[in-house]
């Protein structure tokens, strides 16, 4: 292991935040990850591209604890060591996801699904006799105010469009308020000037919280402007600004096509 | 805290139940106890105890719908625990029949003397008083529900496969107190009961304070289900029937919120089997048939899931419809139920009272996907499962693959 | 693992007469028939040395060269008049010195000849004589009737007999079973002669030690529990009585015995565990297209079952009623019927009922709980509450030995028919057409569909080929278990348990799960009893589908997670 920063000591800005070591995972001998090594640093943007099958919705499953890598470390701001968590305490210890398709609660309203994303306590019996405080509830109506949803608060979720849907799912992450953001697919479906809001959206969001996107558009991608990683196969490609990876000859021919 | 919890339950709803229930409770034993026989206001001592036993199941249906409504879980072994906590009030009304019985032993239920037993099991050890035995009530099918929902909720056993196991949890104490030395009265169950705190059965006044005594636990176990599900751990768990892995991913921990609940449920069903016991007379092995449990889900089901008082409503429906059948069309009563199971799982999958707050919401039910403008009634006690579009029916809550 | 409440159940106990069994009564028959000519001409000879008995009076010597002179003809129609005379029942008549055999009754005495054993009228009670016998005289005449039916004609008795002397292990039957032993042709009964001897020694301890050390040999090679308990016999008797060396060779070989039997033992209960598998096999296998490929939970697949077994009621009853002769072949018509009925019904269902359910697990499992409910009743309704008796064929019942194994001809018939019944439906499902549309259509809908492949049809199709898989088995679980409404109820459970516990998706994981639980089950049993070892195979599958929810064989992969 490469790092040596104790968990009590405060990240800076630079310093590695997630790291992945030689991750494989295998489903009946299909290699869905194979030795797949990167790192995200605190407050680092990042976006992942690559081809159908190359790993990256399995990749997200191994950082949030629904899959259970075969071989390889995942760490956690340094010393926490992931692939001995469930998916609640990793949820707890400030990493939030989205997935590819949107899933909020649909039986709930705007305002009560961001209520139960809200960053508070989890256990059940404080849930069961507590209530959201003024604070809670101020923030509630900021993220209400960030994901444009204001007017739509009291409407349940199962009526909002999939572009509403969308923001809601990162409205419920801003609530959770992780140190990291995994989001999959964010603009799937997504009109233009959706997807053109929603980057502005995870823009202003990276300014205070480390994002991993993964995703196929790479209007969207180039929109961001950030770091892109190329995931094949299981493993990395190419790393590096996108018009970095966009010459990259491997690259191209596995995924940009000529 | 505890009060600002309680109140939260008590919506329009609840309130307007709590009062009819309240009414039942007052007016029955009253038109039993004080009317002549002959008077054509009376209500004979049989019905009060067929009544009392519909609230029994009401009681029942409701632990299942708590858990299959809110949550997602659907038990097809919730007549496990209704027949546990029966069996420990069985134990109790045994203990009280002292030398009455047929052998005359003062300890020894007469089974065991059959049986040749010398002394009495470790576990009927302080059956001869009521308080440990209203705790083991309680505590039995909590206790089993707990352990079970640990094992099961932790290893994520979810949809079918949990039905499944929950039936072969039940079918497994089938046979087991079948058994005549696990010392349960084996084929024959728990029976001839004398007294319960030293009131006489058979009374009158015993059975209509039976009957006063299952309304109570009625209504405060609908109090207590309404103040779960309105209170933000309501919202937890409706938040897992719909999308489990999700609420995880909100660092939730799904399996404390199920255990939690199960346990609740398990509970209720407890109290409703140990009410049942005393008013029935009997309590037997085929409690724990898997039929059994399986016939609570369609109470609940075609009262509503997931409105609670759909649950009483199904219960008390089905279980007059029962009586009537096999009174007067015994053969059909099976084609009936099998046809019920049927026609409200195809054509009425919300239920009688999910149906008819659909339609009395008619256009603000409809208009969400429509419109965009939908709300939820801030008085809406019960979180409906939503209507989707028309044609593919409601969006179906259980996420088993 | 037949989880079902404990009830009455028919049992059909098979006899014992396999094909070994039958060759032997042909050959005792045949020795009858050659020994017949020559009986009728000797019984004339046998009258004057019974009648001996009779004159001996109270010299008992004399009675007793009677005794001898009747044993030496080694004829058993003496046996009677032996055994009257050791119980006090022989007379002999003062008129004629005749000797019957005699009953008080009435007046007098009934008398019977004792060599044809007629009635030969009564006789007052002064016109008879009692043949006295002592205590010397009654251990001539068990010597005498030992060694007599030790040298019947007649295979079964000498067998019976030799089994007796084993067990009674008399020291006084010594010598005439090494008489009979002289005599004996048959090397099986020689051989169980030898055993009886070796068993006598061990019980007699002045015989000679390297003899006794070669009984313990002999009873060694018999290995059965009996030459076991003889060995322990000697094992435990008290120092001083039993040789040290002896001692030693009988430890030795008893243990040989305990690990022989012990091993015979599971062999058997493997049988009887293969044997529940079958059931079980054939139970859950319909199920595992329905529920394991198709997702479908149908709780109504017990009816299925139920089903099939009545059609095979119905066409017995047929057959019965218009072409006897049939019969044998009934099984064999029954099965194509009863996969046509169930599998119609299954259509039935699956059009109706369940593909306005797809998507919804729950849903489907109390809809087909109600149409449970509703065929059970409908075939109440039909034929009625009570068990229909469906008969075996001929070719069906009887057992056989294989070394210490009992095997019964319908269980190894049914362990056979469920395993070809699983090899057709692993060929149909991997290389024909319709398996391969059936993949297609539960792997991706959308996608077959689009490559013109009829997926509501296919649907029907696959859940009538569960269901019609469901009657099949019918047809076989009418030969061991009752044929009534409830049928189908007491599979229903192990078969979801057989799925489950195999991995749901998976043929394989069915067949290793049907025979793992099934052996389980038999293993515990000895231990738990029959209840208490469901009980624990439940409580075992509990816990296993919670340490692998996906069961033995679990698909893995993004695809489950849906």
């Amino acid at each position: 292991m490469t790092l040596q920063v104790p968990a009590a000591v405060p990240l800076k800005a630079g310093d590695t935040l997630l790291y992945l070591d030689g991750v494989s995972v295998s489903f009946d001998g299909f290699k869905a990850l194979n030795g797949l090594s990167f790192t995200v640093a605190e407050g680092e943007m990042r976006a992942i591209i690559g081809p159908n099958g190359a790993g990256k919705t399995t990749m997200m499953d191994v950082i949030t604890g629904k899959t259970r890598p075969d071989v390889g470390e995942v760490y956690f701001g340094g010393t926490t060591d992931l692939t001995k968590l469930d998916e609640a305490a990793i949820a707890s210890l400030g990493i939030g996801r989205k997935f590819q398709k949107p899933t909020v609660f649909e039986s709930h309203t705007v305002w009560d699904n961001l209520d139960l994303a809200l960053s508070g306590p989890r256990r059940v019996f404080p849930i069961l006799f507590g209530r959201t405080d003024a604070e809670g509830r101020r923030r509630i109506e900021e993220i209400l105010e960030t994901i444009r949803l204001t007017h739509r608060r009291d409407a349940l979720a199962a009526g909002l469009s999939h572009g509403q849907k969308q923001w809601l799912e990162i409205g419920m992450l801003l609530a959770q308020d992780p140190r990291l953001l995994l989001v999959d697919e964010p603009v799937a479906g997504m009109t233009d000037a959706e997807t053109e809001e929603t980057a502005r959206l995870l823009r202003e969001i990276a300014c205070d919280h480390s994002v991993v996107v993964v995703e196929h558009d790479m209007t969207f991608v180039r929109d961001l402007g950030v770091h892109v990683t190329v995931l094949h196969e299981g493993s990395v490609l190419a790393e590096g600004s996108l018009d970095h990876v966009s010459a990259d000859e491997r690259v191209v021919e596995v995924y940009l096509g000529r | 805290m505890i009060t600002a919890f309680l109140l939260r339950g008590l919506d329009r709803r609840a309130l307007v139940f709590l009062a009819v229930l309240a009414a039942v409770a007052v007016v029955v034993p009253l038109l039993n106890l004080a009317t002549p026989a002959g008077s054509g206001l009376h209500i004979p001592s049989y019905a009060v105890t067929l009544l009392g036993k519909y609230l029994c199941y009401a009681l029942l249906a409701l632990s299942v719908d708590l858990i299959w409504g809110f949550c997602g879980i659907l038990s097809l072994g919730h007549g496990a625990f209704f027949a546990l906590g029966g069996y420990a009030m069985g134990m109790y009304l045994m203990r009280q029949i002292g030398t009455r019985g047929v052998y005359g032993n003062p300890v020894l239920p007469d089974f065991m003397v059959f049986l040749n037993w010398k002394t009495l099991p470790w576990y009927w050890h302080g059956f001869d008083q009521f308080w440990f035995a209203a705790v083991m009530v309680l505590l039995v099918p909590g206790l089993l529900a707990f352990v079970f929902g640990w094992f099961a909720f932790r290893s994520r056993v979810t949809g079918v496969y949990l039905s499944i196991i929950t039936q072969a949890m039940t079918f497994a104490l089938l046979l087991a107190f079948f058994r005549n030395d696990m010392g349960f009265g084996g084929n024959n169950g728990l029976t001839d009961f004398k007294d319960i705190l030293g009131f006489p059965i058979q009374d009158e006044g015993t059975r209509a304070g039976l009957f006063v005594a299952t309304a109570v636990a009625l209504g405060l176990g609908y109090l207590i289900a309404s103040c779960v599900v309105r209170s933000k751990l309501g919202r937890v768990l409706v938040a897992v029937r719909d999308a489990e892995s999700r609420t995880r991913f909100l660092g939730y921990r799904v399996e404390m919120y199920k255990l939690f609940v199960f346990t609740l449920s398990a509970c209720m069903a407890g109290v409703a089997g140990a009410l049942y016991v005393p008013q029935i007379g009997i309590i037997n092995p085929s409690e724990f048939a898997p039929a059994n449990s399986i016939e609570v889900v369609i109470w609940v089901a075609v009262g509503g899931r997931g409105t609670l008082i759909g649950a009483i409503i199904g219960a008390i429906l089905v279980n007059f419809g029962k009586t009537w059948f096999t009174g007067v069309l015994p053969e059909l009563w099976l084609f009936a139920l099998g046809g019920l199971f049927v026609a409200v799982t195809l054509l009425l999958p919300k239920g009688i009272v999910g149906t008819a707050t659909a339609l009395w919401r008619g256009r603000r039910w409809r208009g969400p996907a429509a419109t965009g403008e939908g709300t939820l009634a801030e008085s809406g006690g019960d979180a409906e499962p939503p209507a989707a579009a028309p044609a593919a029916g409601p969006a179906a809550p259980e996420r088993a693959s | 693992m037949l989880f079902r409440p404990p009830a009455i159940r028919r049992s059909r106990r098979p006899a014992t007469r396999g094909l070994p069994g039958l060759l032997l009564l042909l050959g005792c028959l045949a020795l009858f028939l050659a020994a017949g000519a020559a009986r009728a001409q000797e019984a004339g000879d046998l009258r004057p040395l019974v009648d001996a008995l009779g004159q001996g009076g109270f010299d008992f010597d004399k009675t007793e060269t009677a005794i001898g002179s009747l044993a030496e003809t080694g004829d058993p129609r003496v046996v009677p008049a032996l055994e009257a005379l050791s119980e006090g029942d022989l007379y002999v008549r003062k008129a004629d010195h005749a000797v019957f055999i005699g009953k008080r009754g009435g007046a007098g005495y009934q008398l019977t000849d004792p060599l044809t054993g007629e009635a030969a009228g009564e006789a007052a009670r002064g016109a008879v004589d009692k043949i006295r016998v002592n205590n010397n005289l009654r251990r001539a005449i068990r010597t005498a009737l030992g060694g007599l039916t030790l040298r019947s004609r007649d295979p079964a008795q000498r067998r019976a007999a030799v089994q007796s002397v084993f067990d009674a292990a008399d020291p006084e039957a010594l010598e005439p079973l090494e008489a009979a032993l002289a005599a004996e042709k048959d090397p099986g009964i020689a051989e169980l002669m030898r055993e009886a001897r070796a068993r006598i020694l061990l019980n007699t301890p002045s015989a000679d030690a390297g003899d006794r050390l070669d009984a313990v040999e002999t009873l060694r090679a018999r290995g059965d529990r009996d030459a076991l308990a003889a060995l322990s016999g000697l094992v435990a008797a008290p120092d001083g009585k039993v040789d040290p060396a002896l001692r030693a060779a009988a430890a030795k070989a008893a243990g040989a015995i305990k690990e022989n039997l012990a091993l015979w033992e599971a062999a058997q209960n493997v049988w009887y565990g293969l044997s529940l598998g079958s059931v079980l096999l054939l139970a859950a296998i319909g199920l595992a297209i329905t529920f394991g490929v198709m997702g479908v939970i149908n709780m109504a697949h017990g009816e299925m079952v139920m089903l099939g077994a009545y059609t095979t009621f119905v066409v017995q009853q047929a057959i019965r009623g218009w072409a006897p002769e049939l019969f044998a072949w009934s099984l064999w018509i029954a099965l194509p019927l009863a996969f046509l009925v169930s599998a119609a019904v299954g259509a039935a269902i699956e059009r109706c009922v369940i593909r306005f359910l797809y998507g919804r697990p729950l849903e489907t499992l109390l809809a087909t709980w109600g149409l449970s409910l509703m065929l059970q009743q409908a075939v109440r309704t039909l034929f009625g509450p009570t068990n229909k008796e469906v008969g075996a064929p001929d070719w069906m019942s009887g057992a056989t030995h294989v070394g210490g194994l009992l095997i019964t001809y319908n269980r190894l018939y049914i362990v056979i028919f469920a395993l070809l019944v699983f090899a057709a439906l692993l060929v149909l499902l991997k290389r024909s057409a319709f398996g391969l549309q059936m993949r297609a259509v539960t792997q991706n809908r959308r996608m077959a569909a689009s490559m013109g492949i009829r997926t509501p049809w296919t649907d029907m199709l696959t859940f009538a080929l569960g269901s019609g898989i469901a009657g099949i088995a019918g047809v076989a679980l009418s030969q061991i278990d009752n044929v009534s409404p409830n049928l189908g109820q007491g599979y229903i459970i192990d078969s979801f348990m057989v799925v489950v516990f195999g991995g749901v998706g998976n043929l394989w994981g069915t067949l290793v799960g049907a025979f793992t639980l099934g052996i389980v089950n038999k293993f515990l049993e000895p231990y738990a009893g029959a209840v208490l070892g469901k009980v624990l195979v439940l409580v075992f599958i509990i816990l296993f589908i919670q340490k692998r929810p996906r069961g033995l064989f679990a698909l893995k992969g993004r695809a489950v997670d849906q």
